[in-house]
């Protein structure tokens, strides 16, 4: 993995400085936000943006600002455990399915083929719907969803790595299995999951807002983005100020990881995909 | 074609069976047990004596696997249950909010189309100039605006502020009511297609016909127009006339916030009132309805591209 960085694509730093940005903000959020984003006071409800609350206040009098400087720790970290457990999930099942093929490969794969037919978002909401609200079915819910994807993709590109001269020579020198899937195969398929897994933080990011926002994720008080809009929306003609934020702050890090996908895609493949895709 | 048509078929039964299962079980992961969420009343209070009724008349209290054979059973006579809200045909209730989603559908379609065409057809033409870049960042930025988020913007704009549309409801179903969820649901399937018609039309333009055109003299409007433009639209209306799943996706939440009486609007609903025979039927449904879409465009794929059939043996 070769990395070709091309020297003038502003476009990559500034994706890459808005998830950093916010990244910091979900770290080191209890420094950064000037208030307490669960502390609410009728006698500040719906202040327009000031000196003092740069982004207003909402129906409870709790600061906008910092609502959202805490919302990025729940959105960043439903991202990550989503993401990175459909990766490993999808990781082995599709390796050891590509790897061994015959009726396990099958079988796998009419399971991968019934998760993929049903529209994410949908299967997502029944289950964590039928799941109960809270972080944790919000989470489990997503990654039923998402595991499928990257064990289709994890399977293909093994299937395509396996036929090559280097496993068959590892595998003529008598080197085991486990050994030719941990340190030939694996290394050789992740480009390509590593561009699935950067586009589906965004995707994983929004559909976790997506359900908040329909009252099937992070409860309140739980500062988040989705469900800040789900408890904004009645006072869209009054304060129309508090829908405007919190989407803006998905709609920022799910295009800067989109961004990054893209662009770590065309560094990562060697053949020029700009023109195809 | 014939013979890959008849693998893929094949293939679709297993894969149906498994939705199947998926969609009957999915109610079973409510903690707790069937018959007392869906009898449980607001206050809290559950008549035991009720419950054992209700299980004994909806076949509740068989084993699961037995309530799964009787279920198919059904199901393969068209019957999908009632609902346990409003006792209605769970079947009859997904086929009037399907027609509705539909509509929705289609417009939302139109929708993209118009935006989508002509932006990927700009953006192919100037490759790699200043024009495809902000083109291709629309489409970014289309496919990563949440449409919760967007459909709100929409409503303070064109309901709020400049009062020209309604904010929301079914209305008679005219061009004004559909309009603002039509708009919100097709922008981000724009995002998609555009980038599908600019693959395309870079595509077209390589082909050698557009060179002897040019040799020719022919001007490079007409070139685009004529000859390159019918070419490049086939693959992208097929797919993008195929690809509902997306909107399917998107209805569930466009719906809910323009009250929209469709099918996502539907299960949201169902969900929220533990209307479990609903639940079952909507996801069912609308997985079903999405396999087959899936297999309509990987056969026009297929078509489109001989090279599928012989590549993907599997």
């Amino acid at each position: 993995m070769k990395l070709r960085i091309k020297n003038k694509n502003p476009g990559l730093f500034l994706s890459a400085g808005i998830l950093i940005f916010f990244m910091l903000s979900a770290l080191f959020a209890g420094y950064i936000a000037p208030h307490d984003p669960e502390k609410a006071n009728l006698e500040l409800r719906l202040k327009e943006p000031c000196h003092e609350y740069p982004l207003g206040t909402d129906h409870l009098g709790r600061c906008i600002l910092s609502r959202i400087i805490f919302g990025a720790r729940v959105s960043l970290s439903v991202g990550l455990l989503v993401v990175s457990s459909s990766l490993i999930l999808g990781l082995t099942i599709g390796t050891l399915s590509g790897y061994y093929g015959g009726w396990l490969d099958e079988i796998v794969m009419r399971v991968v083929d019934a998760f993929l037919a049903f529209p994410s978002l949908l299967l997502a909401l029944g289950i964590a719907g039928l799941f109960g609200a809270g972080f944790m079915n919000l989470v489990m819910a997503l990654i039923i969803v998402d595991w499928a994807g990257y064990a289709r993709l994890a399977r293909s590109s093994v299937m395509a790595v396996k036929e090559q001269d280097y496993i068959k020579a590892a595998k003529g020198l008598g080197t085991g299995d486990i050994h030719v899937i941990l340190h030939h195969v694996i290394p050789n398929v992740m480009s390509p999951l590593i561009v699935m897994a950067t586009i589906g933080m965004g995707y994983v990011i929004l559909s976790a807002a997506g359900l908040s926002f329909l009252g099937f994720g992070v409860q309140p008080p739980t500062p988040e983005w989705g469900s800040m809009l789900n408890e904004g929306k009645i006072y869209i003609r009054s304060a129309p100020y508090i829908m405007i934020f919190p989407g803006l702050a998905i709609m920022l890090t799910v295009l800067a990881f989109n961004y990054l996908g893209d662009e770590l895609r065309d560094l990562l493949d060697p053949r020029d995909t700009k023109d195809i895709d | 074609m014939i013979e890959f048509i008849t693998r893929r078929l094949l293939l679709l039964l297993p894969v149906l069976l498994l939705v199947s299962v998926i969609s009957f079980s999915i109610i079973y992961i409510s903690p707790g047990d069937t018959a007392e969420n869906a009898l449980t009343n607001p206050g809290g209070g559950i008549d035991q004596r009720a419950v054992e009724e209700f299980r004994a008349k909806t076949g509740l209290d068989d084993p699961i696997h037995i309530q799964y054979i009787h279920w198919m059973g059904r199901i393969i006579h068209g019957d999908l249950g009632k609902s346990y809200m409003t006792g209605e045909d769970v079947s009859k209730a997904i086929f009037r909010c399907f027609k509705v989603t539909l509509k929705l559908a289609v417009i939302s379609m139109l929708v993209s189309l118009i935006i989508a065409i002509p932006l990927g057809i700009l953006s192919a033409l100037k490759k790699g100039t200043a024009i495809d870049d902000v083109c291709r960042f629309f489409a970014l930025a289309g496919v990563s605006m949440p449409n919760f988020w967007q459909a709100y913007l929409l409503i303070i704009v064109f309901a709020l502020t400049l009062k020209v549309l309604p904010s929301s409801g079914y209305g008679d179903g005219g061009i004004a009511d559909i309009l603002l969820p039509a708009i919100t649901l097709g922008t981000g399937y724009a995002a998609v297609t555009m980038r599908l018609m600019r693959a395309s039309m870079l595509d077209v333009m390589q082909q050698d016909y557009i060179r002897a055109a040019r040799a020719k003299g022919v001007p490079e409007y007409m070139i685009v127009l004529k000859h390159a433009l019918k070419n490049s639209l086939i693959p992208v209306v097929t797919v993008a006339g195929l690809n509902f799943g997306y909107l399917l996706n998107g209805s569930v939440i466009v719906e809910t916030i323009f009250s929209w009486p469709g099918i996502g609007n539907l299960i949201v609903s169902s969900i929220l009132s533990k209307d479990y025979p609903m639940i079952q039927g909507c996801v069912l449904f609308i997985a079903v309805i999405f396999v087959l879409i899936n297999f309509a465009v990987d056969m026009s794929y297929a078509y489109l591209n001989p090279k599928i059939r012989y590549e993907t043996k599997n």
